[in-house]
């Protein structure tokens, strides 16, 4: 099977990797980078937990190849707050609304979210919706997903995190 | 998070302890498990429903690169079966499941042989190469054909497709059907779907080459019972197995029972003699954890003028699939033991065939045997309630079993047991759901001409649950170095939020903020002696009461120790803010950590005192408890598209005390959105010949947030169980206990057609709208007779 080397970064951090063309970007960020945090629901692009922005879009990162990352600036849910460090609104929102019960899909929610958010500030319940409509969560049935998004719209205006401000 | 006084966590909705790493990315479910030189199995499936295994030839597959094993069906004991580990019956042994198929295969999707490798990636490959010769057999596929005499049998040892029957008759059942003044009957069917966590199952094994203890992760919801399992079916001695739950992404029911996986995978990193990690893909998952709900009633109600209950009667074919899996009878004996409701009824008798075929096995999934038979019994009510001219919630609210006949037994039985409801005030429950819905204005909106294409309708379902099934559990509660509360309990966190729960009880217990408690520990077979697990709503019930006799005793064991410190009498000392302090002289104090530092050993048998601050309990209890709930929809329906718009939607659910209103809320709402699910959506469908056509999210489907609407829900504690120190009854499980009766009902009322299946995708709902303009031509749907 053929390799390729590729280059791309990663919540900030530049990595070049010699790659098999069939590797999907999900298990070169969890097997390779160790960024376990981007979760496999289903491996076809359905369930969204898989979830990361690449260029400031959300992608699957199960359908998307390794290969097809080269160059691109990838964000995960591990970029979001330094480890110690102050939660970024959108994960703040989930944990004071209760947005997330086993938590397994709320990587992803939360990245797309964060892309909903930065292209607007002050989405419509419409948007927020077609939004989580690109995702499955078996837990919470979403009511209080929308809540969190909705509070996370309100800590967000409140004032701009540390993470805000260095990106 | 807000400060609060000390002792009064239960009841407040404080934010969950689990949250943080789940948010941060540094929870660590299965699959994020890295362990250092692990081998990858993938599991080669059968594509048949039933088929003679002819041959099997691993030889190109072994050859291929970076394959390190390949295990069949001949490396493994013949005797290795998979054991039921609760309600089980003698007559099921010969049904119980190999984990690899031994010379017949009986569902598309069971394990035939595993592949080992150095990556998922080089394992999926060699498992394509595996050369199998399969002989086709006839596949049976539907519940009660599978009963009659020309279907094929699964088993030829047996002879018979009929794994199991159980048969409760309570009262003269003929006596009261030939008084009635309506006798309805009708054949309800509720469809096969399934608890479908969102975390594909996974599983790593490694043996510790320093002690050669087998370490197996990824276990779930019934840690310690799992591992007494693996030790028996390994033959090892239990020392030698340690089980360690991780994060775990979701249960609901099917998640945590031991699977073919859960032998194969230790089974092969012992073989091999290094790590073996295995992760489903949605497929195999799809494929082969639990299926349940498959069930074909034949329901018969005998009713008064008046609509009082003469009796009920139901049998009831379960079709539970190619094996009886780990619950044995569960799924049968709940729907038997609670197919009576919150009702009085003169007379019951419910038979349950426990059927194989050619599919997935089924197992429990969320208000298991529940979920069906409220369908089956709610709108038996609705539709004996149209016939009669009568209000189907005024029927329901003449035959409730009133707070002064509590506790009420139902004459039926669980496992042996007579069901008794312990607690309960049905009727006034069923007024505050009807407030909580604004059942007047739903009235209205129904009555209001919705347009010449669309239907309004609006429906009830009142049911009883269950929770804590199983009956004991196990809490170690100590304090740490600084002076922090500590819990050690046989629980599982499968995301319900457990930890919190049961920190805001052990903080109570130990009259300490639930901030102070540091930690809740569990599953990890090396740190919690014993334990029962998660399942059945029985967590904050039965563990949660361990917990706090557990957190109580230490309170005790803390006040002595302070007293004897502060020379102070007992009774004039408390706990605050991680100190001792006595009442009224605030200087006379000791900080729980040096409490901490003088039970060191060295200090405390100086002072002739048992050292440590730690206490254990156990808490048992003979019965169960039942909690009860109301949901109420309002259903909008476009007869040109078949769409089901769920205009409200309220649940009413009293489950004795709330210890965090937030959590059950969640709880409620979720549950009522997988219940919505297997109402309009769900279905593990299979074609005639025994695939399974829905082993993927694209034909599988679970509601999205654009499918589940907000929802009113009301938590009361009005009947906390006597069974219990805590009231609790559990709340897992009532969110979806009625949905799927609640939703059929009101489709029903608005299309003027009676739904006697699920789940009720649009074709189905076109398919009743036509059936109703054709029953009555000159007047669409809208009478109520």
């Amino acid at each position: 099977m053929s390799t390729h080397t590729i280059t791309l970064t990663v919540n900030g951090r530049e990595h070049t990797e010699e790659v098999e063309a069939r590797l999907t970007l999900a298990d070169l960020l969890r097997e390779r980078l160790d960024l376990t945090a981007t979760h496999l629901g289903c491996e076809h692009g359905v369930c969204g937990a898989c979830t990361v922005l690449l260029d400031g879009k959300p992608a699957r990162s199960c359908l998307t190849l390794a290969v097809q990352a080269e160059g691109a600036k990838i964000r995960t849910l591990e970029g979001l707050a330094d480890p110690e460090g102050e939660l970024h609104p959108v994960q703040q929102g989930f944990w004071e609304k209760h947005g997330m019960q086993c938590g397994f899909c709320t990587p992803g929610i939360v990245m797309s979210v964060v892309e909903l958010l930065e292209r607007d500030p002050d989405p419509s319940d419409d948007e927020i919706a077609a939004t989580l409509g690109g995702h499955l969560c078996r837990c919470t049935g979403y009511v209080k997903i929308r809540e969190a998004v909705r509070e996370a719209v309100r800590l967000r205006s409140g004032s701009h995190s540390p993470q805000e401000i260095r990106r | 998070m807000t400060s609060h006084r000390d002792g009064d966590a239960i009841g407040r909705s404080v934010l969950r302890k689990e949250d943080e790493p789940l948010l941060r990315g540094s929870a660590c479910f299965v699959d994020d498990l890295h362990l250092p030189g692990a081998a990858h199995a993938a599991v080669v499936r059968s594509p048949h429903a039933h088929a003679r295994i002819a041959r099997i030839d691993p030889a190109a597959a072994r050859k291929a690169p970076g394959v390190f094993d390949v295990v069949v069906a001949s490396d493994i004991s013949e005797r290795v079966r998979i054991p039921m580990r609760m309600h089980s019956k003698p007559e099921l042994e010969p049904y119980l499941q190999p984990p690899l198929a031994r010379g017949v295969v009986r569902y598309s999707g069971e394990p035939v042989a595993v592949v080992v490798a150095e990556s998922r990636y080089a394992a999926e490959d060699a498992a394509q190469l595996m050369s199998i010769e399969y002989e086709p057999l006839e596949p049976v596929l539907d519940g009660p054909g599978a009963l009659s005499g020309d279907a094929p049998v699964l088993f030829e040892e047996t002879g018979s497709n009929m794994a199991a029957q159980i048969e409760i008759v309570d009262g003269d059942i003929g006596e009261a059907f030939s008084r009635a003044e309506l006798v309805v009957e009708e054949v309800i069917e509720c469809q096969r779907h399934a608890s479908v966590p969102l975390e594909p199952r996974g599983l790593a094994a490694e043996v510790d080459e320093r002690t050669g203890r087998l370490v197996l992760w990824g276990a779930a919801k019934i840690v310690h019972l799992n591992r007494r399992i693996l030790s028996r079916l390994l033959g090892w001695p239990l020392e030698r197995v340690r089980l360690i739950e991780l994060h775990v992404g979701g249960g609901f029911g099917a998640r945590g029972e031991f699977y073919p996986e859960d032998y194969l995978v230790p089974f092969c990193a012992i073989r091999l003699g290094r790590p073996v990690k295995w992760t489903a893909d949605r497929d195999e998952d799809l494929r082969s954890t639990n299926h349940s709900r498959e069930q074909h009633h034949r329901i018969a109600l005998a009713l008064g003028a008046d609509g009082e209950f003469l009796a009920l009667r139901d049998t009831v074919t379960f079709n539970t699939g190619a094996y009886v899996r780990t619950h044995g009878t569960v799924v049968a004996s709940m729907t038997a033991g609670l197919l009576p409701g919150p009702y009085r009824w003169g007379a019951y008798e419910c038979r349950i065939r426990q059927v194989l075929t050619n599919k997935t096995p089924a197992g429990t999934y969320r208000s298991p045997g529940r979920y069906e038979a409220n369908l089956a019994r709610e709108r038996m009510i609705d539709i004996g309630a149209r016939r009669l001219g009568l209000d189907p919630v005024e029927v329901r609210r003449r035959n409730l079993v009133p707070l002064d006949a509590m506790p009420h037994r139902s004459g039926t039985h669980i496992d042996g047991k007579p069901v008794e409801y312990d607690s309960g005030d049905y009727p006034r429950l069923l007024d505050e759901a009807l407030d909580l819905f604004d059942h007047d204005e739903v009235a209205a909106w129904r009555a209001a001409d919705p347009g010449p294409r669309r239907r309004r309708g609006m429906g009830a379902a009142y049911f009883v649950e269950k929770s804590g099934i199983a009956n004991w559990d196990y809490a170690r509660v100590e304090l740490n170095s600084e002076g922090r509360a500590v819990v050690h309990v046989g629980s599982a966190s499968i995301g319900q939020g457990v930890e919190t729960v049961l920190a805001q009880i052990c903080a109570d217990g130990l009259g300490m903020g639930y901030d102070e408690v540091d930690e809740v520990r569990h599953g990890d077979t090396d740190e919690v002696p014993d334990g029962m697990g998660s399942f059945g709503s029985r967590a904050t019930a039965i563990a949660g009461s361990a917990v706090l006799r557990a957190a109580e005793a230490l309170r005790q064991r803390i006040i002595a120790a302070a007293a004897e410190l502060l020379e102070a009498s007992e009774g004039d000392l408390e706990i605050a803010d991680g100190d001792v302090v006595a009442r009224g002289s605030p200087s006379r104090s000791v900080s729980l950590a040096e409490l901490y530092q003088a039970a060191q050993p060295v200090r405390a048998l100086a002072a002739s005192t048992d050292p440590w601050l730690k206490e254990e309990a156990y808490f048992h209890v003979g019965s169960m408890t039942f909690p009860y709930g109301v949901h109420l929809a309002a259903v909008e329906i476009d007869i040109e598209t078949g769409a089901v718009e769920i205009e409200r939607y309220a649940v009413a659910y009293d489950v004795g005390r709330a210890v965090n209103p937030l959590l059950i809320r969640g709880q409620i709402v979720g549950g009522a959105a997988q219940g919505m699910g297997g109402a309009l959506l769900e279905e593990m469908a299979y074609g005639a010949d025994g695939q399974h056509v829905s082993s993927s999210f694209m034909d599988y489907l679970i509601p999205t947030a654009s499918e589940v609407p907000p929802l009113r829900v009301r938590v009361t504690e009005d009947a906390p169980t006597p069974l219990n120190p805590l009231g609790a009854k559990g709340a897992g499980e009532g969110g979806t206990a009625a949905a799927g009766a609640v939703l059929a009902n009101a489709v029903s009322d608005a299309l003027g057609s009676e739904a006697t299946s699920l789940p009720l995708t649009p074709e189905r709902v076109l398919t009743l709208a036509r059936a109703s303009r054709d029953a009555r031509p000159s007047r669409p749907s809208r009478s109520r007779s």
